[in-house]
């Protein structure tokens, strides 16, 4: 697996963004040292040595995101071209493409649901324009000097309208829409870059600095709160900075349990490569088919098994980021560290402003021997987080554990695919009856949590029968561990139904907090309340869908996760109007005690919040660090400050 | 009774709902049949009915009460299940057992006894049913004026008619004397509270938690009276913050997503206590409430109290309020169930709100004509030729009108008839002898010494004062203006900055008398400008404000209202600048008072009988406290009043037009 080559990427202690001609000579000298070692490492690999090294550059780029994202990417949707859904000439709803565990099913309940829960019909719809118009892209300011710089390093770039739009976005409701609807754009990055390693990203960010150019990094894409966006005031070229292409696992150490990883891989390449040596992070975010291990570090991502592996912040070991004053580093790998405040914790949650993530040294695990899904039925919502907090106080949650509420757990039902078996049916109906009718829970009004438990065998059984019990004492009723799996599935196929519901003249999103346990149950009444009022204020025809799900829990709070979508047929401004109504609801979380954000970041989506949320002169903290990381604002996607 | 359309002019936007005499159908249809017809309110978000009981356990369970119980229990070296055990008690004292049977007796009672009393009871349907939308969508604090005993029957009666959900109800503990009648109100609804209870934890604790609990739960509309108690002078009462706070707080803490306030305006014809009310001012002391004296009043029920009007008032949603005055996320960093004094900010806020309910309280109080007659009367208690009062109230009703009273005047009847049927109906206070119309003096039963007598009078014009004071707010910031013209200058002409010191000092004065919101004043003073240049009594040639030639009886009429307010406020300080001895005790002020006042009259040196109620003395005595002319100190167990003579003389003097404003504000300092 190892070949020797000039780039390889070791981690190279106090190395200096200065490169000088004699320090890149001791560079060489250095990495030949490196390779000899390597040498003895992979002579060495089958005894007790627990280091496994991996190298840059010519090694054909194994990752899943190819440079032109949109081969095998939706350039306006969620996920991947071949994976979507549709209603069907018969008007059912199904899941196309052959990726996920739903692809190629049918989904005989979901167009019920959809026409009745938002009033929409499958004969009312609302296409997307099919294609990319290029006249609609702003024609590319490049600067020259810049460029034909950075021709001589050799490192790949393309100022191609198609790809310039691809990463002049994230996800957010009204950058989708835009896409759709085809309008014009104010401003999309000048040109983009495809480094495809830490030196390659040391020579942009001189040469950027060289030419006063603005980097904007660009890892999955994922973004959900304007972070991509390029700031229409900025007169600079602008250059997207796309880490995808540096994907690899540099070195895993078994004897310390961590892995050196470049920051451009994306969650699921990281795992399926990790789990090749039978190894897993656990870091599990929603998103983490798409979203990358560098976006994770700039937005304090948190995934979904948190509770057993943690969040980002809790992975990481060592972070490598380029800046434009340098490259930061620490000097060792210790587990913990008194050396002052935390300076990983000015690169967690920069969110792109102070410079580009390269490398991380994260914490892996054995992939855990055994693991279950299951789930618990709930008469009520309080119910379910009562149940929650107990779990949480005895500090016994399995790897996840997740409460939606009643509207989500319809939505669930709605999406079942077709039952192959006559007897899985009449199961499942014996289970609605014995839940409604015979325990007496209102349909209208029952919950379901989900659950995966982690471990080994016996341990997970053990730990699922103290959960149950628990679960038990708050009038839970085991559900079974298919809707447990299922509520899983979809986290990742939810995603591609915002894109149906947009055909449709649905609009939809998500938005996230967190909050200390007294006051969930009032969040989240509020919160939906509010919605609908300011829906109703706003001449929204048609009942929203507010909804929403505790999908972390904490020894002092949760994290509470909203989904709310409308049908906006006879509304003018149906993006204004949801930016309004969005706006209206964070105000609402804000005054109920919940946070500005959990783990979707600031952006410039929630940035007027920021004083309010950590002082004026938190903000000047930050700010300070700013200036002095980055004095020219190279850095210029002018998120969260 | 037809429905009656009344239009506000003061704001075209504000149109009045019309009324439907709810006793026409009581009077046509079995009563009974009524009080047991089946019941089935909506509730808030439909939630199921909570037990009385049930209810009780929640609040004793609660985390706020045991942190209090903990607290006194650590203070007090007590055992907390001690403690515990004391804050049963207290529930069981307080908390009320609403059961549908005695609802439904008093249904029944109730409909015999209004048959009786009165022509109409009229409610505004429009305002019931936006209070019904509002009480399925949030929590509703039903908040009604208050000026007699009937006010929380008759809204539950009301609230039964219309098949609402009944409200639970703050009373005082004073009712609970009335054994029988204290239990059976107790049945309806009523929970009670201690007159006072300042120091103690325990009982506050509980006593929120249980408010608090009713509110969250959406147990049922929460009532009380923002004003504390009964007025006795038919003036609004400055509001009383307790209770409003309590129920405010749940939205703060995000505990319920709004709460809505109803205000609701009960006008009375005429009211069951009123020489009750007259006497009690003059100090015969109210007689202590029993049941057995409760049966004797009996005897009001062969009389006519004419109608009722209840005006349900638009739902003020307190989310909407807060909007931008209050960040509720300065909770965020406390534990919501430790009790805290409310924050400045949240302070201010409740205070202001509870002024504007209480406004909104009196702009839908409906007048009737013999308003506008006792107030022209008691400006000639001489009396006046049958003729010219009615021409004066014709004039008078026109005013009213462009002020935006919400005057019931009945439609296509003649002037002639409509005044001599409120004299009839008001014959015990005044009577029509030779043509001339006078006020009733109670008549003499054998020999009298001249202070009977005087009494008598006192009581029949501070009777008539309370018909009167129905129509103050209406008037009452033009009249300001129109005294501080007054005084500012005899000339007719005055510079506006000056008449506006003069109106800020009497508005500051009477802050205590009439309701002006805390911070108005400048809108006030506009509002006065506006409507006295509305209806032509003056004009506005750039910096002055100037009498026009029609504006004299207007303004004449506006200084003869509040006459009597200034010169009892005059009396009181002279009292406290020549005969107030060293020493004198805050017990001692009101009997003080009233004995200079009297001897004053006997001698004929004062005309002005209203300075003899303790209401307008006490009232006095604040705004004098406020001011810091007079000084509160506490010796053993008595609290002494310092005079400051010349701060208070130089008060006399302003109100006399003596001395210009700003001198007198600089002799304060």
């Amino acid at each position: 697996m190892l070949t020797s080559d000039s780039c390889l990427s070791l981690h190279k202690h106090g190395s200096s963004m200065a490169s000088d001609s004699n320090s890149s000579e001791s560079q060489r000298i250095a990495q030949q040292r490196l390779r000899i070692i390597a040498g003895h490492l992979q002579k060495h690999k089958d005894d007790d040595s627990g280091t496994i090294a991996t190298e840059c550059k010519a090694e054909a780029n194994k990752g899943t995101v190819p440079r032109k994202r949109q081969e095998i990417m939706k350039w306006n949707g969620w996920g991947y071209s071949d994976s979507k859904f549709l209603f069907n000439k018969k008007g059912q709803a199904e899941f196309t493409g052959k990726r996920y565990r739903l692809s190629g099913m049918v989904l005989p309940s979901l167009q019920d649901w959809f026409e009745n829960t938002f009033g929409a019909s499958v004969n009312h719809k609302s296409p997307a324009t099919p294609a990319l118009n290029a006249s609609a892209v702003p024609p590319a300011s490049l600067n020259e000097a810049f460029v034909e710089d950075l021709k001589a390093t050799g490192i790949p770039f393309s100022h191609e309208a198609e790809d310039r739009v691809f990463r002049a976005h994230g996800h957010c409701l009204h950058e989708i829409f835009a896409l759709r609807e085809g309008k014009k754009f104010e401003r999309v990055p000048d040109m983009v870059v495809w480094p495809n390693c830490h030196n390659d990203v040391v020579k942009i960010v001189e040469l950027a600095c060289k030419h006063n150019v603005c980097l904007i990094p660009y890892g999955g894409g994922t973004s959900v709160t304007s972070a991509l966006e390029c700031p229409p005031e900025e007169t600079r070229c602008i250059v997207s900075l796309d880490t995808s292409q540096m994907n690899r696992i540099l070195w895993i150490d078994e004897k310390n349990l961590v892995a050196h990883v470049e920051a451009g891989i994306i969650g699921q390449d990281l795992e399926r490569l990790l789990n090749e040596s039978g190894y897993c992070t656990g870091h599990e975010p929603d998103s983490m088919e798409f979203s990358s291990l560098g976006g994770w570090v700039a937005t304090r991502a948190s995934g979904m098994k948190k509770n057993v592996y943690g969040n980002i912040e809790d992975l990481v070991i060592h972070i490598k980021v380029v800046t434009p004053r340098g490259v930061i580093e620490k000097s060792c790998q210790g587990p913990r560290m008194s050396t002052g405040p935390d300076i990983h914790h000015f690169i967690l949650g920069s969110e792109g402003t102070l410079g580009v993530v390269t490398e991380v040294t994260m914490k892996i695990r054995p992939i855990p021997e055994y693991q279950k899904y299951g789930s618990v039925v709930f008469p009520n919502f309080e119910a379910g987080v009562a149940c929650l907090r107990e779990v949480a106080k005895q500090r016994c949650a399995p790897a996840s554990i997740r409460l939606m509420d009643n509207e989500q757990f319809q939505f669930g039902h709605a999406l079942k695919p077709q039952v192959s078996s006559i007897f899985t049916n009449f199961v499942e109906g014996l289970k609605k009856f014995y839940i409604t009718k015979f325990k007496g829970f209102d349909p209208h009004q029952l919950v379901v949590a989900t659950l995966l438990f982690e471990g080994d065998r016996e341990r997970v059984l053990q730990h699922e029968k103290q959960v149950y019990d628990i679960a038990a004492t708050f009038g839970g009723l085991a559900a079974g561990e298919d809707n447990g799996q299922r509520g899983y599935i979809l986290t990742f196929v939810i995603a591609y139904l915002r894109d149906l519901g947009m055909d449709y003249y649905v609009v939809a999103e998500s938005f996230e907090t967190s909050v200390p346990w007294d006051r969930v149950l009032d969040l989240c009444r509020n919160v939906k309340e509010r919605i609908n009022r300011e829906c109703k204020e706003r001449g929204v025809q048609f009942q929203p869908l507010t909804s929403c799900r505790v999908t972390q829990t904490y020894d002092a709070g949760a994290c509470v996760y909203f989904y709310f979508a409308f049908n906006y047929r006879g509304l003018a401004d149906p993006v204004h109007t949801y930016e309004r109504v969005e706006h209206a609801a964070r105000e609402e979380i804000l005054a109920n005690g919940g946070s500005l954000s959990h783990h979707h970041g600031v952006g410039k989506l929630r940035k007027e919040w920021m004083k309010e949320s950590i002082s004026s002169l938190g903000v000047g903290m930050l700010q300070s660090v700013k200036d002095y990381v980055d004095p020219d604002n190279i850095f210029g996607n002018r998120n969260l400050l | 009774m037809a429905s009656k359309t009344l239009y506000s002019q003061r704001d075209p936007m504000l149109k009045r709902d019309g009324f439907e005499d709810i006793l026409e159908e009581r009077r046509n249809s079995s009563d009974l049949k009524y009080a047991l017809r089946c019941y089935a309110p909506v509730l808030y978000k439909g939630v199921t009915p909570c037990k009385a009981n049930m209810l009780k356990n929640i609040v004793l369970q609660s985390d706020q009460l045991h942190y209090v119980i903990n607290q006194v229990s650590q203070e007090s070296g007590e055992a907390p299940d001690i403690i515990q055990e004391e804050a049963s008690v207290i529930l069981e004292e307080m908390a009320h057992r609403l059961q549908i049977s005695t609802v439904r007796f008093f249904a029944f009672a109730l409909s015999k006894a209004f048959k009786t009393l009165f022509q109409h009871v009229c409610v505004n349907e429009e305002g019931i049913q936006r209070l019904q939308q509002a009480i399925q969508e949030h929590p509703v604090v039903l908040l009604p004026s208050h000026r007699s005993y009937m006010d929380f029957l008759l809204m539950s009666y009301i609230l039964y008619t219309y098949d609402l959900a009944l409200p639970v109800i703050a009373a005082g503990m004073d009712f609970m004397g009335m054994k029988f009648v204290g239990e059976m109100l107790r049945m309806s609804g009523a929970f009670f509270i201690r007159r006072s209870f300042g120091g103690d934890k325990l009982y506050w604790a509980v006593f929120s938690e249980y408010v608090k609990t009713m509110l969250r739960n959406g147990f049922a509309p929460i009532e009380f009276f923002l004003e504390g108690t009964r007025s006795r002078t038919c003036k609004s009462l400055t509001p009383k913050l307790g209770l409003l706070n309590i129920v405010i707080e749940p939205f703060f803490k995000g505990e319920v997503f709004d709460v809505n306030l109803v205000p609701v305006s009960i006008s009375y014809e005429r009211i069951l206590e009123e020489s009750l009310y007259a006497r009690e001012l003059l100090g015969v002391p109210k007689p202590k409430e029993s049941t057995s004296g409760l049966l004797k009043a009996r005897r009001i029920l062969s009389e006519d109290y004419g109608s009722i009007h209840v005006y349900f008032g638009q739902p003020v949603s307190v989310r909407s309020l807060a909007q931008g005055k209050v960040n509720r996320s300065t909770y965020n960093l406390f534990p919501r169930h430790i009790p805290r004094k409310p924050m400045e900010e949240t302070q201010s806020f409740v205070n202001d709100t509870a002024y504007r309910i209480v406004r909104l309280q009196e702009d839908n109080m409906v007048l009737k004509p013999w308003v506008l007659m006792a107030s022209l009367l008691l400006q000639n208690l001489e009396g006046l030729e049958l003729s010219v009062l009615t021409e004066q109230t014709v004039w008078l009703r026109g005013l009213a009108l462009s002020y935006a009273a919400f005057l019931d005047w009945p439609d296509h009847a003649p002037t002639a008839k409509v005044v001599s049927s409120s004299l009839a109906l008001h014959r015990g206070l005044a009577c029509v002898s030779g043509g001339r119309v006078s006020l009733v003096v109670g008549e003499p039963l054998g020999p009298v010494t001249p202070e009977e007598a005087l009494f008598n009078r006192a009581v029949s014009v501070l009777s008539c004062a309370s018909y009167r004071n129905q129509v103050l707010h209406v008037f009452l910031r033009p009249a300001m203006l129109a005294v501080a013209m007054h005084t500012a200058a005899s000339s007719k002409k005055s510079e506006w900055p000056g008449l506006y010191n003069c109106f800020s000092f009497l508005w500051d004065m009477f802050s205590n008398d009439f309701i002006l919101c805390p911070g108005d004043i400048v809108q006030d003073f506009e509002e006065a400008c506006y409507l006295l240049v509305k209806t032509g009594a003056v004009q506005m040639p750039q910096q002055d404000i100037v009498m026009t030639d029609i504006g004299q009886p207007t303004l004449s009429f506006f200084n003869g209202l509040l006459e009597p307010f200034l010169q009892g406020y005059q009396v009181v300080c002279r009292y406290l600048c020549e005969e107030a001895s060293e020493g004198l005790t805050e017990k001692q002020y009101i009997p003080a008072v009233r004995s200079f006042a009297v001897k004053l009259i006997l001698a004929g040196n004062l005309r002005c009988y209203e300075v003899l109620s303790s209401d307008m003395q006490k009232n006095a005595l604040a705004a004098l406290l406020r001011m810091d002319a007079v000084r509160k100190v506490k010796v053993a167990d008595q609290v002494t009043l310092i005079v400051n003579k010349m701060a208070v003389n130089s008060i006399d003097d302003i109100l006399g037009g003596k001395l210009p404003t700003q001198k007198a504000l600089l002799a304060r300092l």
